[in-house]
């Protein structure tokens, strides 16, 4: 698969999308009667979340994908999804405190269980780096972190319910509330942004799988025209490495 | 004479080898559980650890919280956070042995399901640290429980604790094999297994916290031993499905 065609579009569609997004949350969106204009932040910070989550679940998906198949392509996939997620979950639990925050008054609160769920699994998913590169032999680096992945996709649902059990309901639970949720005006906007969102982490998700497939690319053809001894073999590394033949 | 004398050897290359004996599952796991317990009994290793690292543990709590008696909830996490830290020692022992000395290549040779490691190994965990609260929940409740509970309130903790315990032995067997393969696994395993086991220390916790009340203790909950259940079930099935690929070459 191509992963460099039609990034051209995929940018501009995202930029487009997250540029509408953000002007109907702040322009057409009604100010929040409880919150005022920090409630902005929930316009980002809960489509992230969202991304960041569904981000970690497809890692786990290529991950079974890659044990299946034993096809080094799917453990690129899943390695660059959950980086990418990893990424954008340092965003949410920084969105999320600067919330919390402003509407609670402390920068962390413990009895919010969504947040304190996410910490939790940014925290596991933290070690998949750390675990990668302690781990020399590549075929089984590939394999060990699948099996990590697909463990861990499995854990995020397990471990909101046990949070959600243990936790009193404080958190806004905009979709679920007996009142109606989220009101029409503020629909429009966050689901808008969640699509720009997603569309980032599509379009970044292809940015870093074209670059790491032509670096890959690059070697082999390197290789062929100066010979094995000249390219400088791959160091240690957390990255996955593609086949150069 | 001579013909009845070639007759076998001729149809020899064609028979196929003897089929190798297949193992079944249950023989196999006995044979390599008994090999487990007998390695502990012979020289104890893992589960003198864990349990002097309990008793030192709780020790270690007595000064930091500077307290000589807890009860309620700070008793259950006293009490729960020794364990599971205690647990991590035995969890990073739990694949060296066979790591090292080859335990892990006689075993892939074996004609057996590669399930049988993982249902050996977790039942040897298992066993470790049913041992291991042998030791340390007395200590605990010698050393600092204020409350003195029922013999109710044990039971029920008896039962919290084996759930637990399935949990952590389920884990802690995916995470072992997956930190005996690194060059860092003492730094793997805590780091992986800690949040992993959030969810069992929440239930086994909140279960906890009031069995040891000061003024005598409350019922268990028993939304808490479901939690520990839904948990175990779904690691089971997680660790049976991707054992396997663990283990090979």
């Amino acid at each position: 698969m191509l992963y460099g065609t039609r990034l051209r579009a995929l940018s501009i569609a995202t930029l487009v999308t997250m540029t509408a997004a953000l002007a109907l949350a702040f322009f057409y969106a009604p100010m929040d009667a409880d919150q005022g204009f920090m409630q902005k932040i929930f316009y980002i910070h809960v489509p992230m979340g969202i991304v960041a989550l569904c981000g970690f679940v497809w890692g786990g998906i290529n991950a079974i994908q890659h044990l299946r198949t034993r096809d080094a392509k799917y453990d690129l996939r899943s390695y660059v999804a959950i980086h990418l997620s990893l990424i954008l979950g340092a965003g949410v639990l920084v969105t999320g405190s600067i919330w919390a925050k402003a509407s609670w008054g402390h920068w962390w609160v413990w009895d919010e269980p969504t947040l304190v769920s996410f910490l939790i699994v940014f925290l596991l998913y933290a070690t998949y780096q750390p675990m990668r590169f302690s781990i020399e032999d590549r075929e089984k680096q590939a394999r060990y972190a699948s099996v990590f992945a697909i463990t861990a996709g499995a854990f995020v649902p397990l471990n909101f319910i046990a949070v959600r059990l243990a936790q009193a309901y404080t958190h806004p639970r905009v979709f679920a509330t007996a009142d109606g949720g989220l009101p029409a005006k503020m629909q429009l906007p966050f689901y808008l942004s969640l699509l720009g969102m997603t569309l980032l982490y599509i379009t970044l998700w292809r940015y870093e799988m074209a670059s790491k497939n032509t670096s890959a690319k690059l070697r082999a053809l390197r290789r062929k025209l100066a010979g094995d001894d000249a390219v400088a073999p791959v160091g240690r590394t957390a990255a996955p490495s593609l086949p150069t033949t | 004479m001579s013909a009845p004398a070639t007759e076998p050897a001729s149809t020899a290359p064609d028979a196929a080898p003897p089929e190798p004996r297949y193992v079944p599952l249950r023989t196999a796991v006995r044979a390599l559980l008994r090999k487990e317990l007998a390695l502990e009994l012979r020289a104890p290793q893992a589960v003198p650890a864990m349990a002097l690292f309990s008793v030192t543990t709780l020790v270690v709590f007595h000064f930091a919280l500077q307290r000589g008696v807890v009860d309620g909830d700070l008793a259950s996490g006293v009490l729960w956070v020794t364990l599971l830290f205690a647990a991590m020692l035995g969890i990073s022992r739990l694949f060296v042995a066979d790591h090292e000395e080859g335990g892990l290549d006689g075993f892939l040779l074996a004609p057996t399901d590669r399930t049988a490691l993982l249902v050996a190994k977790a039942v040897g965990l298992f066993a470790f640290l049913v041992a291991l609260e042998v030791v340390a929940v007395p200590a605990f409740a010698l050393l600092l429980l204020g409350p003195s509970p029922s013999f109710g309130a044990y039971a029920q903790l008896a039962v919290l604790l084996l759930l637990a315990d399935a949990g952590i032995a389920l884990v802690g067997t995916l995470v072992g094999a997956i930190a005996v393969q690194t060059r860092t696994r003492d730094l793997i395993v805590p780091l992986m297994a800690l949040p992993l086991l959030i969810p069992v220390v929440i239930a086994a916790a909140r279960g906890t916290s009031p069995l040891v009340l000061q003024g005598g203790s409350q019922g268990l909950e028993v939304r808490w031993l479901f939690v520990l259940g839904l948990y175990d079930l779904v690691f089971g099935l997680l660790a049976y499905a991707l054992f396997d690929y663990l283990i090979e070459d």
